[in-house]
């Protein structure tokens, strides 16, 4: 008996953001992380008889996209490493310029275990704002994460400012209890 | 009004200009009644370094969302893709 129901129409609102995210804290790039969020909606689609219901829709479109996502990485590097040249100038043949402090670590250069971090963390928030309501959590990302001003979300959702400041006191007092339970 | 009522308001304020200042939107004069407040409210002291932290982490994350525009863009597309498949014998 399958445990969860799928719905396509519901997808954009429930996890667009959470996909997008997801996918350009992996690749870095806005136009391509949209670009695999829609391709990933629309495999799911095709897919939809494939669905068991075992798992959630949302970890279910995740894992196309993972493969979607491993396969733009397949994609670019069996072209790129056909025509890269590895130029290696620090090598101790070459007598003029070394570019020694190319050779020394960078402690401001992102290693592999921050950004896995950021990853999680990332994750974490979406996982938290995934569970306020629909408006505080519409609210809370356009202030916080879009950044817009208050004027313009009162405008475009048509509430007033106190309106919108008690939202955000909410939210805030929800994403921090729930990151706190999660993350800090 | 009561004492306590009276703690509530200025605590409800506070939490209120804390909030605003996490978006830089508090003015000068109400920060500095925010911090003489912060002084002799423990409560309101928690929870303006838990709203701190949040912001910190919040920007520390670089978290990234789609904006209004490219999700109706993708609602349309995805709308019409469902569309083509329901009439598909």
């Amino acid at each position: 008996m399958p445990n969860h129901q799928i719905d396509p129409n519901k997808w954009i609102d429930s996890y667009s953001d959470y996909l997008f995210n997801f996918t350009i804290s992996r690749v870095n790039d806005r136009d391509l992380a949209k670009d695999l969020v829609q391709e990933t909606f629309f495999a799911g689609l095709k897919s939809m008889k494939n669905f068991k219901g075992e798992a959630s829709e949302r970890t279910w479109l995740i894992s196309i996209l993972k493969r979607k996502i491993i396969d733009y990485y397949r994609k670019i590097n069996s072209n790129k490493g056909k025509a890269e040249v590895r130029m290696n100038y620090n090598s101790s043949s070459e007598s003029e310029g070394d570019w020694l402090e190319e050779r020394v670590a960078d402690p401001f250069d992102k290693t592999a275990e921050d950004s896995l971090e950021n990853e999680e963390l990332g994750d974490a928030i979406y996982n938290c704002l995934g569970k306020l309501p629909e408006k505080q959590a519409t609210v809370f990302k356009m202030k916080t994460i879009e950044g817009i001003d208050t004027e313009t979300i009162c405008n475009e959702l048509n509430i007033t400012a106190s309106n919108l400041w008690v939202i955000i006191h909410r939210a805030r007092t929800t994403m921090a209890s729930c990151m706190e339970k999660n993350w800090f | 009004m009561c004492t306590k009522m009276k703690i509530n308001k200025a605590c409800e304020k506070a939490n209120h200009v804390c909030d605003k200042s996490q978006y830089k939107e508090a003015t000068l004069l109400e920060k500095l009644k925010l911090m003489l407040h912060l002084v002799f409210c423990r409560a309101c002291r928690n929870y303006s370094s838990t709203n701190k932290k949040l912001t910190t982490t919040i920007k520390d994350a670089k978290v990234d969302c789609m904006h209004k525009n490219e999700k109706e863009a993708l609602k349309e597309s995805l709308e019409k893709a469902i569309q083509e498949q329901q009439h598909q014998p």
